[in-house]
């Protein structure tokens, strides 16, 4: 299916662009390269090393990539079902709840921090009772982290593989319920087998999300090296003390994005890769 | 015909929305509602004359005292506006050596303002008060704490500033001079995020200067530090080379040296330097 879509946009059958969009056009790409372009300038390569050896900037590190996982980990976990739910199940309130799940896109990671705080904070609606029964405490813990990235990564998962589940090919699971298949098998064998590069695609897409996010994180779960300090919090800290380090962080988290969408759109997924 | 038109309306409705964004980020800290004048003077022009808008970056614990001088010195020089930031000081000087458009930095600390100074971006700054630690803590005071020591118990949960915000550097030195180790849950940006991960109740106890929970009122109650473990920190305003309403600076600077000026300060807690 991808590679009949990229046979359609061969080049001998592409426009040559009028001025009036060809301009606007590579403003455009200045606007998106130019700061990284800038950020490659100033990168400091000699003393990059010794920059990024830091213990703290290694801790940082370590700690975004163990947090992003376990946050893909549980959107797979609890987003691919509810996605699938949205897809292929009719509800009341469908609606309400697709718009509920898309709603951390588009709101301010502070305001989605703030909510989590107010939700699951010591003193949160639902925090207090956490605390009370289970002595469970999430601000300034790794688990708060993991909630925060979670809150706002999911829905990048389940966005891409409810699109996935609605776009594929529904006879192969019609044929299996004629067989008598359960619905869960159904679901285990044949669904996901079919929307696995969607399933990879939402994943990096969710992981990618995890990685850089910044203002839920700081704050729902505060920023303390080793336990909730992740590379995006790191490098506003460097920002201040020592900013050639901020830059480098900053480096290292733009090779992650470029290899993540490197890999989304030469390795599985052609066409996903190439609509980002 | 229609489509088009109702293109138009949607873009009008666009704009008008980022006018209002604008107009709101704005408005955010200054504490204002009137826009800059545009026709400033130059740096160094002969006519320092008190007009226009004057934009101050301030420290976080500033912020109550900055605000309500703000207002009568707008007051005083009528067809002035003064345009409020507050942050930590830290950031604030790294804005300024970056280059952010300003007139006056207040720095709740030498060293931050040290930074500006150094890299030619003020010339001369004047101490105007200074400030003590104290510590916060939630209104029911969760954790029991009495004092200094108990910081240092296991098991309660601490915020701090981050040790390069003067905050952060001051109650360091509390914790040196008392001879503890204290084991923060949390290193806040500025001294306002660290108050409020006290008032929220998020942690139980933070460290700040004794104006912001005098400022906070009943929303913490504050544990003194004795004066033989306390530390203060100093207050130097200047203002900054690449002023675009150098008149407006000075004046600005000479209020909040004024007797007036320090009226202010004195009310909300500061001391004098």
């Amino acid at each position: 299916m991808s590679r009949s879509t990229s046979t359609i946009g061969s080049p001998d059958r592409r426009l040559r662009a009028p001025v009036a969009l060809a301009l606007p056009a590579l403003i455009c790409l200045a606007v998106l390269a130019l700061p990284l372009i800038s950020l490659l300038v100033r990168t400091p390569w000699s003393d990059l090393a010794e920059l990024l050896s830091d213990e703290s900037a290694r801790t940082a590190l370590r700690l975004s990539l163990e947090c992003a996982a376990a946050a893909t980990g549980l959107s797979l976990l609890f987003g691919v079902p509810l996605a699938w739910m949205l897809a292929k199940t009719d509800f009341p309130g469908r609606q309400l709840v697709r718009a509920l799940v898309t709603l951390p896109l588009v709101l301010p990671p502070v305001v989605s921090g703030l909510a989590l705080l107010l939700a699951f904070g010591r003193r949160g609606v639902f925090g207090r009772y956490l605390d009370q029964w289970f002595g469970i405490q999430l601000p300034f813990t790794t688990a708060g982290v993991i909630l925060a990235e979670t809150f706002v990564a999911m829905p990048f998962l389940i966005v891409t593989v409810e699109g996935a589940l609605r776009s594929a090919d529904q006879d192969l699971e019609e044929a299996a319920t004629t067989l008598r298949a359960s619905r869960f098998t159904i679901f285990r064998r044949i669904t996901l087998p079919l929307i696995g590069p969607s399933l990879i695609a939402g994943s990096v897409l969710c992981f990618g999300r995890a990685l850089g996010e910044f203002g839920a994180t700081i704050t729902f779960a505060g920023n303390f090296s080793g336990t909730t300090q992740t590379m995006p919090l790191a490098v506003y800290d460097a920002l201040e003390t020592n900013p050639d380090a901020a830059i480098a962080l900053s480096l290292v988290l733009l090779a992650t994005a470029v290899v993540i969408l490197t890999a989304l759109h030469r390795r599985w997924l052609p066409a996903v890769g190439g609509g980002l | 015909m229609r489509r088009r038109i109702r293109i138009r309306a949607v873009s009008v409705g666009v704009s008008v929305s980022l006018a209002l964004g604008s107009l709101a980020l704005a408005g955010c800290g200054s504490g204002s509602t009137a826009t800059a004048s545009g026709s400033t003077p130059e740096p160094g022009s002969s006519s320092l004359a008190v007009t226009g808008t004057i934009t101050v970056l301030a420290a976080a614990s500033l912020q109550e005292a900055f605000t309500t001088l703000g207002k009568q010195f707008e007051a005083a020089h009528p067809g002035t506006t003064v345009r409020l930031s507050f942050g930590a000081s830290s950031a604030l000087a790294l804005q300024i050596t970056e280059g952010a458009p300003a007139d006056v930095f207040a720095s709740a600390s030498a060293a931050n303002m040290k930074q500006v100074t150094d890299a030619q971006d003020a010339a001369q700054a004047v101490l105007f008060a200074s400030n003590v630690m104290e510590i916060a803590v939630p209104p029911d005071n969760p954790a029991a704490i009495s004092n200094v020591d108990d910081l240092a118990r296991a098991g309660i949960k601490i915020a701090l500033c981050q040790p390069q915000v003067p905050c952060g550097s001051t109650a360091r030195q509390v914790f040196a001079k008392a001879g503890i180790t204290v084991t923060p849950v949390t290193l806040e940006a500025d001294v306002k995020s660290t108050l409020a991960k006290v008032q929220t109740g998020e942690v139980d106890a933070g460290v700040v200067y004794v104006t912001d929970v005098r400022a906070a009122g009943t929303k913490v109650k504050g544990i003194e530090i004795p004066s033989r473990i306390n530390a203060s920190t100093s207050y130097p305003i200047a203002t900054l080379s690449h002023a675009s309403n150098a008149g407006g600076a000075q004046a600005f600077v000479d209020y909040v040296l004024s007797a007036d000026g320090q009226a202010v300060l004195t009310a909300d807690g500061f001391a004098k330097p």
